[in-house]
């Protein structure tokens, strides 16, 4: 049990992060690689901030405005300088790695017994877990109504036309370079402020925080949308959320069961792999019941 | 289509609840399953390989007291796979086994690498944590942090960390103060760029080459700039920030100096062969922060063997099990003593005579 309510929350953690990439990935339809470091950059901001003694609430706020401007930097890239997406993601993602140190002043830096987001709520007697369970799940609904919301609205709209269809967004009058830079302001933002939540959570920040977490980002995108399959926007990103605690709780199950953790990342793989072939098969399966069973 | 978010929803909660329920409920109920089917497997290897009992108290007691079918269970977690550590767990569980743990007899060891990925780190401390491990080794400083931070209770001793006190580990590196200790991977760097000087007497400039991301190279890097300022000579360095980039930056400096200064670094560690392969062309000497690293293509160094210090963490713990230490009163250690270690064949390869007084120690 202790087990699976710790990948619950850190699964609830990264849940911030996966709509964060869901945002680039889906809505924008850019892979941007941005996300490796803007997540050690907002955990680097936040510890920086705490280990300062700052308001950890402050400083998660500060690791999402970092977050922004990193994603302003690749928006800007793409959309002024005409540099591709998925270059101008890895450039900012390269550069972030000295910003990071920078910020840091070291590579590692240590919350331990320090005053962070969750302290509140151990001082009112939850568990250390349970506490991040809440905290993360006040974030992920909170996080999900405002974006339903968002993207409801004109602007909101406009980015996901953006995504969709840049040249009919473009007909339509729509300042595709800025709703772009926005989107991605937006995206970096939320995985910088999950950087942060999980630094805080494991109780260090490292500059090496970044590495793969695309890779996490994405599988958690696809789990979600093959295992859960939201119909509308509003369970979409519920569905999100569940494809991060899914990923979190498969990583958790491997490491249980005693998997060489050098087979971890293969594993990963395969599992990726298995969920965005899903659909596939489940269509062919339904193709050869209907077949076999004749006339409804 | 609005129902099955509905439902969506509804498990949602549905299993936070239950987790939240579960993180509270966790005394009692767990009987760990794990330990119990890992034991079953080394049962027939290891029955009645009694334990060498040293002093009157019986290994395993503790254990048997709280009702733990007798074996105790030690969690180690490290943070990637490199020499070094690897060298340093197995010196633990040699030392454990020389005092009477065995693993499967009256111990389960449950051993966890996170492969360097942090999350990794997170998801293991809760299962370590989770399974009411009696004692847990960390190896590296992130693993020693992910784990100090998920628990207050269960005794930490954490190995390859150079300092404690400013890892907040510790309160301090004399009385920890909480429940972690260990030992200090700090590397004798001054004696190690005599060393340098003794393989190396014409040597006027000494380049070094560290990993910028890791506070302990950062650390040992200046204190080697420290010493070589202080002889009279001539200092240079190169940054690496991952494995890839290890050849450029050997390559960029064997042209700058005479000989080169590695501290104990994990990127560096893990990419000896390659500065190997540059820097035997050009012959210039390479002496390392460790063992390992010479074994893997360093010149010699004089340094932290890291089964003695990993054997010396085993010491400490089985203090702990024994009732007769508690982490927060027993002082960070230090490496008691250092190794000589030559490679021979490197020796050979860029033609260097090694002095009369240290011929004993090519290996």
């Amino acid at each position: 049990m202790g087990i699976v309510s710790g990948a619950v929350s850190l699964g609830l953690l990264w849940a911030v992060m996966t709509i964060g990439v869901f945002i680039s990935y889906r809505i924008l339809d850019i892979a941007d690689l941005t996300v490796e470091g803007s997540i050690a950059m907002g955990a680097a901001i936040a510890a920086r901030e705490i280990a300062a003694g700052g308001n950890p609430y402050m400083a998660t706020l500060l690791a999402l405005l970092g977050g922004m401007a990193a994603g302003l930097c690749t928006g800007l890239l793409q959309t002024r300088l005409k540099i591709p997406p998925l270059l101008s993601g890895i450039l900012v993602m390269i550069a972030l790695w000295s910003v990071n140190l920078r910020i840091m002043g070291k590579s590692n830096i240590s919350l331990l017994r320090m005053k962070t987001v969750y302290t509140v709520f151990e001082s009112m007697g939850l568990s250390g877990t349970a506490s991040i369970i809440v905290l993360g799940l006040l974030c992920v609904f909170l996080l999900i109504s405002v974006l339903y919301w968002f993207f409801g609205t004109e602007v909101g709209s406009a980015i996901r036309a953006t995504g969709s269809n840049p040249h009919m967004a473009r007909a339509q009058g729509i300042n595709t370079d800025t709703v772009t830079c926005l989107g991605l302001l937006i995206s970096n933002g939320l995985v910088a402020a999950s950087g942060a939540l999980i630094a805080q959570s494991q109780s260090y920040a490292d500059v090496q925080m970044g590495t793969g977490a695309i890779v996490i980002g994405l599988a958690s995108v696809i789990i979600g949308e093959v295992l859960f399959r939201g119909k509308n926007f509003y369970t979409r990103l519920i569905s999100l959320a569940l494809g991060a605690i899914t990923y979190r709780l498969i990583i958790a199950l491997v490491l249980k069961l005693g998997m060489p953790a050098n087979d971890l990342k293969l594993f990963t793989a395969v599992t990726v792999a298995v969920a965005l072939s899903l659909p596939t098969f489940l269509q062919r399966y339904h193709q050869s019941q209907k077949s076999h069973g004749g006339v409804e | 289509m609005k129902k099955a978010g509905r439902i969506v929803s509804f498990l949602l909660s549905a299993m936070m609840i239950l987790t939240i329920v579960g993180c509270r409920a966790q005394d009692g109920a767990n009987t760990g399953d794990l330990a119990g089917q890992k034991s079953s497997a080394n049962g027939d290897k290891t029955t009645g390989s009694k334990p060498s009992e040293s002093s009157g108290n019986t290994p395993g007691q503790k254990s048997s007291a709280n009702g733990k079918k007798g074996k105790l269970r030690i969690g180690i977690i490290q943070y990637m796979e490199h020499v070094s550590l690897d060298t340093a767990r197995e010196g633990f569980l040699d030392a454990l086994e020389d005092k009477g743990y065995r693993d499967g007899s009256n111990i389960t060891v449950d051993f966890q690498n996170a492969q360097g990925d942090p999350s990794n780190l997170s998801t293991i401390s809760d299962q370590l944590v989770a399974n009411k491990t009696d004692l847990i080794l960390a190896i590296a400083t992130p693993a020693a942090q992910s784990i100090a931070g998920k628990t207050t209770d269960i005794p930490i001793l954490a190995t390859a960390v150079t300092d404690f006190a400013d890892a907040r580990l510790a309160d301090s590196n004399k009385v920890p103060g909480g429940n972690v200790s260990g030992t200090s991977d700090m590397n004798p760097v001054r004696k190690q760029i005599d060393l340098l000087l003794k393989l190396a007497p014409d040597a006027r400039t000494i380049g070094v080459i560290y990993a910028s991301n890791e506070d302990n190279s950062i650390l040992q890097a200046s204190l080697a700039k420290k010493a070589v300022k202080k002889l009279g000579l001539k200092y240079v360095e190169t940054t690496v920030s991952n494995t890839n980039d290890v050849q450029q930056a050997t390559q960029s400096i064997v042209g700058r100096c005479d000989a080169i200064y590695i501290p104990t670094d994990n990127v560096l560690a893990s990419s000896m062969p390659t500065v190997h392969g540059v820097t035997a062309r050009t012959k210039t000497p390479v002496v390392c922060g460790e063992s390992g690293m010479v074994k893997n293509g360093g010149l010699a160094t004089l340094g932290i063997n890291y089964h003695d210090l990993g054997y010396q963490t085993g010491e400490m713990a089985v203090r702990i099990l024994k009732g007769e230490a508690e982490p927060a009163s027993l002082p960070i250690e230090s490496a008691k003593d250092l190794d000589f270690y030559i490679n021979g064949k490197v020796a050979e390869e860029i033609g260097v005579k090694i002095p009369e007084d240290l011929q004993k120690y090519v290996k």
